[in-house]
């Protein structure tokens, strides 16, 4: 089966954010940059489906020529072709426009087309589901499971929403999104990042259509840290007695 | 959190290798109240520590990194944290197998095990190794790894548990006091604690923190890429850490290195990246820690594919993944030492920095014991911070050499080869005239000396047949015939040297004479005119300086020193005058021309005009006189072993003079003179000792052969000492040895650099009753005794001229005979009176 | 206008999250100077229409449409619906709102389900949507917005210019406060749809899971393990504790990625979100995704060997110690209390 993954570059978070002088980016000086774990995710169990049916990954990303290096990274876990829908460096395409950038993409020749649930950035939430309208496909989001029929005419896709498990049977062509937990990505081998760098990342204009109503950022800020000082309750197995006295008041005590 | 001491005896910033280690001697030294800060958490608080690959090597050609190495495996293997593995360098190239050969001839000096092997033992042991990619390799069974987090953790308890420390971590240092240049307290994040020691071992942060007290350190992180590759299947079987040997394919300028289940594989042959401290993330803002930054793949992947050259199978497997990639930062100075002692800019501030794991604990051991007023028991001089020069403690500096040395890190580096960033920075007034005469220049603290002059080329033929050339590239590499040919011209007419890069000290005031008397072992209460040769020893006896001091006048000397031992003599003057002395640096006023041989004393006649005075005559006097209508310093002294005059001019009429004594010198013979003559040819023709070469902390005044008949009255630093080592029978003694044959096995004439082990005649390591071994400490031609010479001290009985030995250069061993423990030339010095 | 509320009911009634963003479109109406908000609640069979219509009514609902007809969990199906109520309620979207908001809302929680229906409803109107806002408020000819980004690590400061305007509200940054006083009952308007097939194809089939065990999501205790826990084997007393105080286990990403535990048990951005009374952290450092997880909760309690830790400073309290001495004794005073 040929399968399209979507994918975003985003800054790798690990620390404190600190926001660029125009408060409209994060400061990346220090950080790098990566997709989202649930990105990762879909494409770990596209390689997986495509090693065990056959068939092909393609992962497409929208994005200024920097992404190149998301694309790569994708390419050495084992996706087989890569298209960078050009972006000018440094316009955040809201999801409307990225849904239908990609649709464009996606439209043609692939049977599965799996995402991230939501991009760890901006967390819209709603790509993967405008995607799969524009293409006239069903879709299921927040998926931990996906189990393609034998014959590859359709998947149940399942989740865990509340305590119950939602298992979504859907006919083939249609659109996933995932959620880390779904496997455990591979690193890229050696191999497979040697392979990466020889191959070649297609390029695609970005066609939006005139003027997206979206919404639009002002800009960004770092919530306050909650300003408080931690009571040290003590040193050891001796901070056990005041550990108790405050499991009581909490109220949590058996 | 933890409370923060108010006052402390010293606050070591940076718990990494070096502080811990730090902490650890000074409570071991007695030092009580000590406080450890760091803005990070702990036992990793985010240093270049936290990311090591932790292995040693234990060769090292610079006896200073050798001994650090040593004392530091010492200490993890104390502490229990050493596992030996072993290791491998491997060769691609017939050059790099002729380094493996020079490599393994210095183990040899330093009585490290190490043997060359070919492509097929290297794989026995290394059974994942490709042996068709390799020519050859090196190998090292004392190689190993340590548990660096682990080792600090143990010194830092160790330090609390005697109740001398007290830990503060996540406090950052905000700000350095100081009051008349003085350390007197630092504040933290946490609050301020008092003191009047306070000891940078910042790494990467260091010469940020530094900043703080108004000091800079020529410092700056740079970037080593390091990735781990895993699961390996043939790891899976094995326990422990590290079982297979860590393997370094030099040429590719990469290390592979088993840690558990993984391989990693670090690189130093990516471009040079260089990182500004200011952009080191917080410990809060970084995504793994602040110097472990994120991977820049496209920079690594070129050194993929030589990793899968070198084992295609253990790294082709696409199970095993990059499950770790960063770039890591380290830190880098100008000259690649690590920067220890106190900072000449402010008393009491210290620093242990750019120290990697291999030396931290050594390094934290000799900075612990200069604290405490000890001589520190690893000679630490080529270290010691003060080494730079203002104009070399600069943020370009730094990182313009560190970009120039990162992909020498793995390299073949001659040991004459030259730095080319940043220059020319410092030259004196004479670098356009000798830059016109094709001087060829080397560097040394920033200047440029000229080594030798393309107009001499017209002597190579005059003096055909005995010029000494060399045929094999790599003995002539940094060298040319052409000074032996300025040293025949010297020795047959005259030579004028620029001396301009010469540290000159003036030391004035009434407390000058006694402030000086305490540091020389020579006496300086000589008359007005007088120029004294003396050496300076530290409290055990042994050689810190080897300098000249003129007295000028009843309460004002100047001292005269060599460019790369200014910065360290200056402070060690310094720091001892007494208040009624002070001590000023005019190097940049005066420059310095030599005027030797035969006939100077016909061309300062010849130069002579009317109204023009006498030079002094006799030899060790010094005084103004007029020449050419200007004013001169002159001094009777020679380090050439000719006739002649150290000229000391200020700097505006220095190219007056130059253009005087070269025209009337011409029809003399005079020819200009390089260093390469002034420094080597001549200096080992008759005997005389360098210091870093012949002289250092490591050896005393009987050994060098430089007593003194009689001994002062006066009480001077390292007097019991030297007065002890008087009596006794030295260990060893300096020798200058000839080399009788420099054909090798294919029949070439090598000829040695220095560095080279000295043996017996079946081949044994000469070692001292001290455990010091006989290694050559300077090798030069000796164009007028034909022969090529080499200096060592060698173990007493052997030091009688006629004993014939071996000295092993490149892996192959030459016959040499010790020929004298003064001068081969002239010895009685009849050439100079 | 109206302000829609897509309400979602558990078998306690109307989940809480859906009473978050009862708050918020409460708010909305009552600057738009709505009579109250328009909750909109999905049964098979409503039970109980009046008991929704008043626990809707306590937190601002002035009507409620109880919706039967369409079985089980149907994102798209769902979303028509609200389409149609949406175009139901009058005039082109935008044309005779009031002047500050320039069209009718639709809010729902920022839950899955929220989301997904929310951006159906999205892509079937062609309107945007705004998710995990945790304010809105209306300016002239638009409304501003505060959403989360980075699973609230970041905020975004937006404006939302369309005919209607579709939000889901961050279930972790807005309180459910219900309204002063004694509310009227909400109007109940029990609804019959009827879905295409085409919307149907995605539907959820129900069943209970297989993991088994506590919710962490749900969880009033949540035991954390983290780096310093060193081992699969290392949860031991983590897991007694639990049991103990009647929690679950949760763990730091670090722990699923060296496969000590599954996944399901990873609190953080790309884990589960807890809002636990009590939080007990042990041997987790505190990375900046994993407070994205934990911060809802009540209190905070940190165990780690160094007192500089993220986790360290930022609980309520802190014990400095390992976790491998400090819970033994823990759980041995809990027993003998008991």
């Amino acid at each position: 089966m040929d399968i399209l993954v979507c994918v975003k570059r985003v800054p790798t978070v690990g620390g404190v954010i600190t926001l660029t002088a125009d408060q409209r980016a994060i400061d990346t000086r220090a950080s790098g940059f990566t997709i989202s774990p649930h990105e990762e995710c879909a494409v770990e169990e596209a390689v997986r489906l495509a090693e065990r049916f056959g068939g092909s990954v393609t992962v497409v990303t929208l994005g200024s020529t920097a992404a190149e290096e998301q694309l790569r990274a994708c390419l050495a876990l084992g996706a087989s072709a890569a298209v960078l829908i050009e972006t000018a460096d440094g316009v955040e395409t809201g999801p409307i426009a990225t849904a239908a950038a990609l649709a464009s993409v996606a439209a043609i020749g692939f049977d599965l087309v799996l995402l991230g649930n939501e991009a760890s950035d901006t967390g819209d939430y709603q790509v993967g589901i405008r995607l799969a309208h524009l293409l006239g496909r069903p879709v299921a989001t927040g998926i931990k499971s996906i189990s393609v029929a034998g014959d590859e005419s359709s998947l149940a896709a399942s989740r865990v929403y509340r305590g119950t498990l939602e298992t979504y049977p859907l006919p083939l062509p249609c659109v996933v999104t995932v959620k880390e937990g779904i496997n455990l990505p591979r690193y890229p081998s050696l191999p497979g990042r040697l392979r990466a760098k020889r191959a070649s990342v297609r390029r695609v204009p970005l066609d939006v259509p005139a003027a997206v109503r979206d919404v639009v950022m002002t800009r960004l800020r770092v919530p306050d840290a909650p300003a408080k000082q931690a009571t040290v309750l003590g040193h050891g197995p001796d901070a056990v007695p005041a550990l108790v006295a405050v499991l009581g008041e909490i109220g949590v005590l058996p | 959190m933890s409370e923060i001491p108010t006052r402390a005896s010293a606050v070591v910033i940076g718990a990494g290798i070096v502080g811990n280690s730090l902490v650890h001697h000074l409570a071991l030294l007695g030092w009580r109240d000590i406080v450890l800060v760091d803005k990070g958490p702990l036992p990793n608080p985010g240093g270049s520590t936290g990311h090591a690959s932790n292995f040693i090597f234990p060769i090292e050609y610079s006896r200073l990194m050798y001994d650090l190495t040593r004392d530091s495996t010492e200490q993890y293997k104390a502490l229990g944290v050493f596992t030996e593995s072993g290791g491998f360098e491997v060769a691609r190239t017939e050059a790099r197998m002729q380094e493996l050969r020079r490599r393994v001839t210095k183990c040899k000096a330093w009585g490290i095990p190490a043997e060359l092997v070919t492509p097929e033992e290297v794989r026995k042991r290394v059974p994942y190794l490709e042996p068709s990619v390799i020519l050859g390799g090196a190998y090292y069974p004392t190689v190993g790894v340590v548990d660096s987090l682990r080792a600090g953790t143990l010194m830092r308890e160790r330090a609390q548990a005697s109740g001398a420390l007290t830990v503060v971590s996540g406090a950052e240092v905000l700000d350095i006091a100081t009051e008349a240049e003085r350390v007197t307290g630092i504040v933290t994040t946490k609050g301020e604690i008092a003191t009047g020691n306070v000891v940078i071992c910042c790494g990467v942060w260091s010469s940020k923190v530094a900043a703080l007290a108004g000091a800079r350190l020529a410092l700056t992180p740079v970037v080593h890429q390091m990735i781990s590759v895993g699961p390996i299947g043939l790891f899976a079987g094995t326990t422990g850490e590290i079982s297979y040997p860590i393997v370094r394919d030099v040429d590719e300028g990469m290390y592979e290195r088993q840690h558990g289940g993984d391989m990693e594989v670090g690189s130093y042959m990516h471009r040079p990246i260089i990182v500004p401290p200011e952009t080191i993330p917080a410990n809060e803002e970084a995504v793994l820690s602040p110097t472990e930054l994120p991977f820049t793949a496209d920079d690594f992947d070129p050194q993929l594919a030589a990793s899968l050259d070198l084992m295609p199978e253990l790294l082709g497997d696409e199970k095993a993944g990059i499950r770790y990639a960063i770039n890591g930062l380290i830190s880098m100075t100008p000259d690649g030492y690590p920067l220890l002692g106190e900072t000449p800019e402010v008393k009491g501030l210290w620093t242990a920095s750019a120290s990697w794991i291999k030396e931290g604990p050594g390094c934290g051991r000799a900075v612990a014991e200069l604290m405490s007023g000890k001589v520190p028991s690893v000679d630490v001089h080529e270290a010691d911070v003060a080494r730079f020069y203002p104009s070399s403690r600069t943020t370009g500096f730094a990182r313009a050499r560190a970009a120039e040395a990162f992909n020498k890190m793995y390299g073949i580096v001659h040991p004459a080869e030259q730095y080319e960033s940043l220059r020319p920075l410092r030259t004196g007034p004479l670098y356009g005239r000798t830059r016109d005469l094709g001087a060829v220049c080397y560097e040394t603290a920033r200047w440029e000396r000229p080594h030798w002059y393309a107009t001499n080329e017209r002597l190579l033929e005059k003096y055909a047949g005995r010029l000494m050339d060399r045929p094999a590239e790599w003995d002539s590499r940094w060298w040319s015939p052409v000074i032996n040919a300025e040293h025949l011209a010297l020795r047959d007419g005259a030579g004028l040297v620029d001396l301009s890069a010469f540290t000159i000290l003036d030391v004035t005031g009434p407390g000058a004479l006694a402030g000086l008397q305490r540091l020389a072992v020579a006496q300086l209460d000589v008359p007005v005119g007088r120029s004294v040769y003396t050496p300076f020893l530290n409290e055990a006896g042994r050689f810190v300086a080897d300098l000249t001091i003129m007295r000028l006048g009843a309460g004002s000397f100047r001292v005269v020193t060599g460019a790369a031992d200014g910065g360290r003599d200056a402070k060690w003057i310094s720091d001892r005058l007494p208040d009624n002395a002070r001590l000023a640096d005019v190097s940049s006023a005066w420059a310095t021309i030599g005027l030797w041989g035969p006939r100077s004393a016909d061309i300062l006649d010849a130069v002579n005009r009317d109204g023009d005075s006498r030079p002094p005559d006799t030899f060790g006097m010094t005084g103004l006189f007029e020449l050419g209508g200007a004013v001169v310093l002159g001094s009777r002294i020679s380090y050439v072993g000719e006739y002649g005059w150290e000229l000391h001019v200020p700097a505006e009429q220095a190219g007056y003079l130059w253009d005087l004594l070269l025209d009337a010198g011409g029809p003399h013979g005079l020819v200009p003179v390089g260093i390469g003559v002034y420094g080597t040819t001549a200096r080992l023709e008759k005997g005389y000792r360098a210091f870093g070469a012949e002289l250092t902390p490591e050896y005393d005044p009987v050994e060098a052969g430089m007593t003194r008949p009689r001994v002062k009255a006066e009480a001077f630093i390292g007097k019991e000492a030297y007065l002890a080592a008087r009596t006794a029978p030295p260990a060893a003694l300096l020798c200058t040895l000839t080399v009788d044959s420099h054909a090798c096995a294919d029949g070439t004439p090598r000829y040695m650099l220095g560095g080279e082990p000295v043996l017996t005649l079946d081949g044994a390591r000469l070692v001292d009753a001290y455990g010091r071994p006989s290694c050559v400490t300077s090798a030069g031609s000796g164009p007028s005794v034909s022969r090529h010479l080499l200096m060592a001290y060698l173990p007493a009985g052997l030091a009688e001229p006629g004993t014939p030995l071996l000295v092993e250069y490149l892996g192959e061993q030459y016959p040499v005979t010790v020929a004298s423990r003064g001068a081969v030339f002239d010895p009685s010095g009849s050439r100079m009176r | 206008m109206t302000v829609f509320c897509l309400v979602e009911l558990d078998s306690g009634g109307v989940a809480e999250a859906s009473l978050r963003a009862m708050t918020l479109a409460r708010g909305l109406a009552a600057d738009a100077g709505a009579a109250g908000v328009t909750a909109v609640a999905f049964a098979a069979a409503p039970p109980g229409a009046a008991g929704l219509g008043a626990e809707l009514a306590a937190y601002g609902a002035a009507e409620v449409y109880a919706v039967s007809g369409i079985d089980g969990y149907a994102p798209q199906a769902w979303a028509r619906v609200l389409a149609g109520l949406l175009a139901a309620a009058g005039g082109a979207p935008g044309a005779g709102a009031s002047p500050e908001i320039s069209g009718h809302a639709v809010v729902a929680a920022g839950t899955e389900r929220g989301n997904e229906v929310l951006a159906h409803l999205g892509a079937v109107t062609g309107l945007p949507m705004a998710a995990n806002c945790v304010a809105a408020a209306p300016v002239p000819g638009a409304l501003a917005l505060v959403r989360q980004r980075w699973a609230g690590l970041l905020l975004e400061e937006a404006v939302l210019d369309a005919p209607a305007a579709l939000l889901t509200v961050a279930a972790d940054a807005v309180s459910p406060v219900p309204v002063s006083g004694r509310p009227a009952a909400a109007v109940v308007h029990e609804l019959t749809a009827t879905a295409a097939d085409a919307d149907l194809v995605i539907r959820a089939a129900e069943s209970p899971d297989a993991g088994g065990g506590a919710s962490l999501a749900t969880a009033r205790v949540v035991v954390g393990g983290g780096r310093g826990v060193g081992s699969a084997d290392g949860f031991a007393p983590l897991e007694e504790l639990a049991a103990l105080l009647g929690g679950v286990v949760g763990v730091s990403r670090v722990v699923t990625s060296e496969g000590w535990r599954p996944h399901t048990m990873q609190v953080g951005q790309t884990g589960t979100k807890i809002t636990p009374d009590l939080y007990l952290a042990c041997g987790i450092s505190g990375a900046i995704q994993h407070f994205a997880g934990c911060s809802g909760a009540k209190h905070i309690i940190a165990i780690n060997t160094d007192p500089s830790a993220p986790m360290m400073t930022r609980a309520d309290y802190a014990v400095v110690g390992d976790l491998h001495e400090v819970l033994p004794a823990l759980i041995q005073t809990l027993k003998a209390r008991s």
